[in-house]
């Protein structure tokens, strides 16, 4: 995303502003996104991800109910909210993944940056290069660690040998597991513990160069120190990546994200920025929840 | 045994109290409750229960024992009467009327070629297809429905007698519905490609009556190429340039063409060597490439390789499906999340990932065509072969086929070298299979 959008509202066309806005009344007791406006004095709000009354379904089975939310460039999103509650549908929405799930359909609008994400022109080999996905169990390909890595850049670029092991070395340093693995990037990657295989996987998303991280619970397959690790290297990435992480563990959303956005039954209950959501909940289902009486 | 079922259930449930255990057991059955582990008279003795389990363990060696036991008695029966049969003469000879000289080297080149290109056809067309039928499932309802037609269809092929094949095959690839019979009222096909013709002249010098009594006067062929099988016969001019057949290869010469009843045979030995009889009619005779293709097929080398993909296509195609589910779909959703295209996850991992099994499948299902008999037995017939195929429309026979033979003759020396046969096709075919586990260990341990 090239340009950087200050208003939102200014980069959609009257037509759908108009529809949106109308909509956005009857989507009732949905307390978020008053906050970027309010701000708007102090810095300049910056949004990576716009979604507008954003509904979706399985078949017949609506995961999604009109949510609407922005998403804040080089910030920590998390989504939390119990199992079932739509959030990965949501994450999964971004880079349009759900296209692998052949009843999955969606309504309303996603942008990202001025590209409006759900229409069917979009560009989705396009889409998926700058929008990078992490999943929940670590998934490298059955191949080197130099080819897990090289495997993105070299779907999308032609490149030299030298250059293609520049981008490798500084992927594999930014994700943290250089160090660990600089003496066999020739080694299968399967031979790795399941933290480094998850931070090759980061690696290997950031090497294509996105400019969006999406994290669907990249730690609940994992140990607590390899969690941390991760941990450590979301907080180290957010200066250059927007990072929006769906998680289970509520102290890792307190810890680790800028913003909170809960969801309950595919609805969006709550969103504000992370301290507030945990401190003083405007829902009192956030509040059940985030205190451990439900979910 | 659903008594004893639940009775286990029973056990493993534990201490969970349960008020049913004073209902009558028909009851509680149809009721689906569970037993009370309080209910001991309802126990089944763990004595009993272990004794079970050994008389299954039993049964299991048993029965397993059993057809090891088979194959090592029909192995070592073939090894007795066929290891002493053995011969290089048996590898390497052709067929003869003597038992002894008898070889069967043409039925060997003959199963290399017609595998070969079963291989080169049927791998790409069943591969394909399973990718197709699991890769790219489509979202459009009708498209679904045609493949899913398409995927009952070809769970149907596999179970069909390959003997059908090879009337399908007689039909189809051997005579090609008739489509190309009678075109014209030349005996040759009606489209060929690959095949030079010549006219064939002889030396003056080879005719006994023209013989100017040289002792080294010898016999020598010339070749002059003509445009197509049915092109009119070249008359013989001087000066025109002929191929003449040596013992180099192909010579390019000037032919000097002259009526031997009314001039006179030079003398000289270099000219008489060049020189024909323009009065002659020529021979004409044909020079095929290995890649020779006409229509219809007939016989050949590539109606046997068609027929045998018509046998083992629903087994490769099956085979590649399982090999491609077998890929966890995580790593298709990896590399669809690093914006590959879905060409891009199949090639890239789905098949890599794959492909150990697509050559388990692979493998098993061309020694099956090796193994092939009936279907060759109908579309190339029991015909006499005494040469290794040239090209691909060359007559041909296989492995069992000539093993066929052999035991179908009369004398008992045929017998043996039959069973010679059997042991080379066994060991062709263990060979096959060890190689394949060998190639399917390597890539595991490459990719692990």
């Amino acid at each position: 995303m090239s340009s950087t959008i200050t208003r939102p509202k200014d980069t959609m066309n009257p037509s759908k502003r108009a529809k949106h806005d109308s909509k956005h009344h009857t989507a009732s007791g949905q307390i978020r996104i008053d906050k970027p406006d309010q701000e708007e004095s102090d810095e300049p709000v910056t949004s990576a991800i716009e979604m507008k009354d954003l509904s979706s379904w399985y078949g017949k089975f609506q995961a999604l109910k009109s949510i609407s939310l922005n998403v804040r460039k080089n910030k920590v999103t998390a989504f939390i909210g119990p199992s079932g509650c739509g959030k990965s549908t949501l994450l999964r929405w971004v880079n349009r993944m759900n296209d692998t799930i052949h009843t999955a359909h969606a309504t309303g609008s996603l942008h990202l940056g001025d590209l409006d994400v759900l229409t069917n022109t979009t560009d989705v080999v396009d889409l998926r290069r700058k929008v990078g996905i992490v999943f929940q169990k670590p998934n490298p390909f059955p191949k080197s660690i130099f080819d897990n890595v090289a495997f993105g850049p070299r779907l999308h670029m032609k490149l030299r040998r030298s250059e293609l092991l520049d981008i490798v070395e500084w992927s594999l340093r930014k994700a943290a597991v250089w160090d660990e693995v600089k003496d066999r990037l020739h080694a299968p990657a399967l031979g790795l513990s399941g933290g480094q295989q998850q931070r090759l996987c980061i690696a290997r998303t950031i090497a294509v160069g996105p400019e969006v991280l999406l994290m669907d619970e990249p730690c609940s397959a994992l140990d607590p120190g390899s969690t941390l690790a991760i941990e450590e290297l979301m907080n180290e990435l957010r200066s250059q990546y927007t990072i929006v992480i769906v998680t289970h563990n509520m102290q890792q959303a307190s810890r680790c994200s800028d913003e909170t956005a809960f969801f309950f039954e595919g609805e969006l209950i709550e969103m504000n920025d992370t301290q507030s959501i945990f401190t003083t909940p405007k829902s009192r289902r956030t509040e059940d929840y985030i205190s451990g009486r439900f979910g | 045994m659903s008594e004893n079922d639940s009775d286990d259930d029973s056990q493993l449930t534990g201490n969970s109290p349960d008020s049913s255990a004073t209902e009558s057991q028909n009851e509680r059955s149809k009721s689906g409750k569970r037993l009370a582990s309080s209910d001991a008279s309802k126990l089944v003795a763990s004595r009993v229960r272990i004794t079970k389990d050994i008389r299954f363990r039993q049964m299991c060696i048993v029965t397993a024992s059993a057809s090891v036991l088979i194959l090592v008695f029909l192995l070592g029966s073939i090894l007795v009467s066929g290891v002493p049969a053995l011969s290089w003469t048996l590898l390497t000879g052709y067929p003869e009327p003597e038992p002894e000289n008898a070889g069967m080297w043409p039925a060997l080149m003959g199963t290399l070629w017609v595998c070969t290109m079963c291989a080169l056809i049927t791998l790409p067309l069943g591969i394909g297809t399973a990718i197709l039928l699991e890769e790219f499932t489509p979202r459009n309802k009708l498209a679904k429905k045609v493949l899913s037609l398409i995927q009952l269809n070809i769970t149907n092929l596999a179970g069909v007698p390959s003997v059908v094949y090879g009337i399908l095959g007689l039909t189809a690839f051997v005579s090609m519905f008739s489509l190309f019979d009678a075109s014209d009222n030349s005996d040759g096909p009606s489209m060929e490609m690959g095949a030079i013709y010549f006219d064939q002249f002889s030396n003056v010098a080879s005719d006994p009556f023209l013989t100017t009594g040289e002792e080294d006067a010898q016999e020598r062929y010339f070749l002059i190429p003509v445009e197509s099988r049915d092109a009119p016969a070249t008359v013989p001019k001087t000066g025109i340039l002929a191929y003449e057949n040596s013992k180099e290869g192909l010579k390019k010469v000037e032919i000097i063409a002259i009526d031997p009843f009314s001039e006179d045979v030079s003398s000289d030995p270099e000219v008489m060597s060049r020189t024909i009889d323009s009065t002659s009619t020529p021979g004409r005779i044909s020079e095929k490439q290995w890649y020779y293709l006409r229509l219809p097929f007939g016989r050949g080398v590539v109606a046997g390789a068609l027929t045998l993909m018509l046998v083992i296509l629903p087994v490769i195609i099956i085979s590649t499906q399982e090999a491609l589910r077998a890929v966890p779909s995580t790593l298709r959703a990896g590399a669809l999340g690093l914006g590959a295209t879905p060409w891009q996850v199949v090639w890239n991992v789905t098949l890599p990932c794959a492909t150990p099994g697509i050559m388990t499948g692979s493998i098993l299902a061309m020694s099956r065509a090796i193994g092939e008999t009936a279907p060759i037995l109908i579309i190339a017939g029991i015909v006499y072969i005494r040469s290794a195929p040239q090209h691909l429309m060359d007559d041909y026979t296989v492995m069992p086929l000539q093993i066929f033979n052999w035991t179908s003759r009369p004398q008992e020396e045929f017998h043996s070298i039959a069973a010679g046969g059997i042991v080379i096709l066994l060991a062709i075919l263990l060979s096959f299979n060890a190689v394949a586990v060998m190639i399917r260990h390597r890539m595991q341990n490459k990719l692990q």
